[in-house]
């Protein structure tokens, strides 16, 4: 597995806490959303940075109140059949406002990198070693988008608007 | 006609490339068969029993002459030279390898043609009226909204790993030939009391192996807010959808499990809190796509031409007129259906050779264009009426004009076993014996409008519930048996047909078909009472009785 940040391979700051698991006193972690509930007043005093791994049927209700105090939200594809997280990453991005870490994590392959980046995505653990290093090229991959997201690519229907506008204002 | 633009050209150019791409990852290795199934899925590739089945859409019906040579070129060149029209304007090619697809995909989009979402747990092809845009009375061209939502459901970065499939089909005619109700999304166009164009908006309306009628969810909504509505339908979808049993995933289950009303408060809170929304289509992005579909240039015509008179002689062409010639909304044009029903054929097939001569008929006669209905029929949509007796001619010299439109032989089947590893029993040589067993043109037109649909499995695939007669193979103790309904409709009537009695093994299928036609004449109070409405009026028992005294 490799994290890709930034459209870079990077290294992971966070240290996964499993459930169960005692938390170190210091550094970044990363912890399950159950977990970081439980104790989220506490929790989010930590001096160190703090994110959360929610899963992809828990309501994000739940984790609105703290999301300025998150910097990372790792959201999870339990199979890469599974697209609930997607919406829950346009709906953090494009709803709630998140601007942290927008982390996908689980069954994470390159032929979703696209659909991953448009949904608000801007971190990546992927599982294949091969498909991390593509990262670059495979996002290139496309330049026609049809739908507006809150990645701020432009689509095609607007394209075409702004084309029909300089071609009436050059007439 | 739909002109694609260089948009269009470059997304599926782009599509393309990266098939190619996740093909040779999976000729080499890299990709497991189980990571390579979804993405071959999302681009219309199954693996059926004796090699690779491939989907290519053709949306809301529409094909140039251009795009069906090309069709007929990827049948002749990567196939044995023939493709299967589907009950969902699709063609599918029966015996592609794998290392040829991406170069039958890239001859396909020089022409504009694409195979994305035509299978997998995704939005799939968005169906129409066959008849869009020249059928008489209809409010104004779904084509138009149809594109709009073929752009808004390509590549959707947040809708392509659903519960399960998603279909939406429209029509903007009273009489729904696109059969809406029967799908994830059904849109009937309408105007408002301003005049502005909306539609009355169903959902969790779908066969397979729990049927449902989809219900209307919002009795109006505006054009401007199209997009938006459904996104907010697909959201909760996604979020709420089952996904632990695959039976359970489709919407209407949903929809079902939930109750409308409550289905509906979440969608309408979810599209309130979408607010003012990027998807919003006001009325200049709405006219740039209307401005690249293309209309022809009719001339002024006769209602009643010469050249028709004279042909009224021949008992033979006024047959198929009668039979598979309808009014069109311009005076003195015709739309020409052509029956891929051949007696004794598999139904929904075209050869190569076929395709071509249509093609070349379409240049001829129809303005170029050619349309594909859900019931496997092909159609010319703008034919002369003075052109009617020369088509004729040449639409018997291919095999296309058996005067069969809508009557008993008018088949609608999957593929069933003989091609479908999901399939329990054969479909196909059950619609063959049955358009031998009603051959005779006088019989099936004493009969009249009667739709038999097979399924193979229950999936569904060819419809049976929604059949006037369906047919369902199953499998008992290892061997073929059918269980018949009677009833069904797919039309703005829509309903699930009913039982009528134990299944029946292979042998005796055609011989029950044959007994429930003949209950029915003996039933119907006067020749114009259809099939469907006699079954309405009497109920299953009385079929029953005369079917099962005997047996």
């Amino acid at each position: 597995m490799r994290l890709v940040k930034q459209g870079r391979i990077a290294t992971d700051i966070f240290l996964h806490v499993a459930d169960g698991a005692e938390l170190p006193e210091d550094g970044a972690i990363l912890i399950p959303a159950a977990r970081f509930l439980e104790n989220a007043e506490t929790l989010s005093q930590r001096a160190d940075k703090i994110g959360v791994i929610w899963p992809n049927n828990r309501d994000l209700d739940d984790l609105v109140p703290y999301l300025d105090r998150v910097v990372v939200v790792a959201l999870v594809f339990p199979s890469f059949r599974d697209g609930r997280a997607y919406s829950q990453a346009r709906l953090l991005r494009e709803r709630y406002g998140f601007k942290g870490e927008l982390r996908a994590t689980g069954q994470v392959l390159r032929d979703q990198f696209v659909f991953m980046l448009r949904a608000g995505f801007d971190a990546f653990e992927v599982k294949k070693d091969a498909d991390a290093d593509a990262f670059a090229e495979t996002v290139k991959r496309y330049t026609v988008f049809y739908q507006p997201t809150g990645d701020g690519r432009v689509t095609a229907l607007n394209r075409r608007m702004q084309l029909r506008h300089s071609e009436s204002a050059s007439q | 006609m739909y002109a694609y633009d260089e948009l269009d050209r470059t997304l599926i150019n782009e599509r393309v490339s990266e098939f190619r791409d996740q093909v040779k990852r999976r000729l080499s290795g890299e990709l497991t068969e189980d990571e390579f199934k979804m993405l071959r899925l999302q681009n219309g590739v199954y693996l059926q029993l004796h090699a690779y089945m491939f989907r290519v859409a053709i949306p809301y019906g529409t094909l140039s002459s251009k795009q069906l040579r090309r069709l007929a070129h990827v049948a002749r060149r990567y196939d044995r030279g023939y493709g299967h029209f589907t009950t969902r304007q699709n063609i599918q090619y029966n015996w592609i390898k794998l290392a040829d697809l991406p170069d039958a995909l890239a001859d396909l989009a020089e022409v504009g043609i694409h195979a994305m979402q035509t299978s997998g747990n995704n939005t799939r092809n968005v169906t129409s009226d066959q008849w869009a845009g020249v059928a008489p009375g209809e409010i104004e061209d779904p084509r138009i909204w149809s594109e709009l939502l073929r752009q808004y459901t390509t590549l959707h970065p947040e809708f392509s790993f659903l519960p399960r499939k998603f279909k939406f089909a429209i029509t903007a005619s009273e009489h729904d030939r696109a059969a809406i109700k029967v799908h994830d999304i059904g849109l009937r166009l309408l105007k408002n009391a301003d005049g502005e164009t909306g539609f009355e908006v169903l959902v969790g309306g779908g066969l397979g192996r729990t049927p449902f009628i989809g219900k209307t969810i919002k009795p109006f909504v505006h054009g401007r807010d199209l997009l938006s509505y459904v996104e907010a339908i697909l959201r909760v979808y996604n979020q709420y959808g089952r996904r632990d049993n695959i039976y359970k995933a489709r919407i209407k289950i949903l929809v079902h499990e939930l109750g409308i009303e409550k289905f509906a408060k979440e969608v309408d809170e979810e599209w309130k809190l979408m607010g003012d929304s990027a998807l919003t289509l006001d009325n200049s992005v709405v006219e740039e796509v209307r401005s690249r579909f293309s209309y022809p240039a009719y001339e002024k015509l006769p209602h009643m031409p010469d050249e028709l008179k004279q042909a009224a002689h021949d008992p033979l062409f006024e047959r198929w007129r009668k039979n598979s010639v309808t009014p069109h909304k311009v005076q003195g044009y015709s739309i020409v259906t052509l029956s891929l029903k051949p007696v004794g054929g598999p139904p929904g097939d075209a050869t190569a050779d076929q395709m071509d001569a249509i093609a070349d008929l379409a240049d001829k006669y129809s303005f170029g264009e050619i349309r594909v209905g859900h019931e496997q029929n092909l159609a010319l949509p703008h034919v002369a009426k003075r052109d009617l007796p020369a088509l004729w001619k040449a639409l018997d010299r291919i095999g296309v004009a058996t005067p069969n439109v809508n009557l008993v032989t008018d088949i609608i089947a999957c593929p069933g076993l003989d091609y479908c590893s999901l399939a329990n029993a054969r479909s196909i040589p059950i619609a063959q014996e049955l358009t031998r067993r009603f051959s005779n043109h006088d019989t099936a037109s004493l009969i009249g409008r009667l739709h038999i649909n097979i399924s193979g499995c229950i999936n569904a695939c060819g419809h049976h519930h929604v059949g006037h007669i369906g047919i369902l193979g199953v499998e008992k103790n290892n061997e073929e048996y059918y269980q018949i309904t009677i009833g069904g409709r797919a039309d703005e009537n829509a309903e699930v047909g009913t039982l009528i009695g134990p299944a029946v093994p292979y042998a005796e299928v055609a011989d029950v078909i044959e007994d429930i036609v003949e209950a029915y004449l003996a039933l119907r109070d006067r020749p114009e009472e259809l099939f469907v409405d006699t079954v309405k009026r009497l109920g299953v028992e009385p079929f029953k009785e005369r079917v099962y005294a005997t047996r």
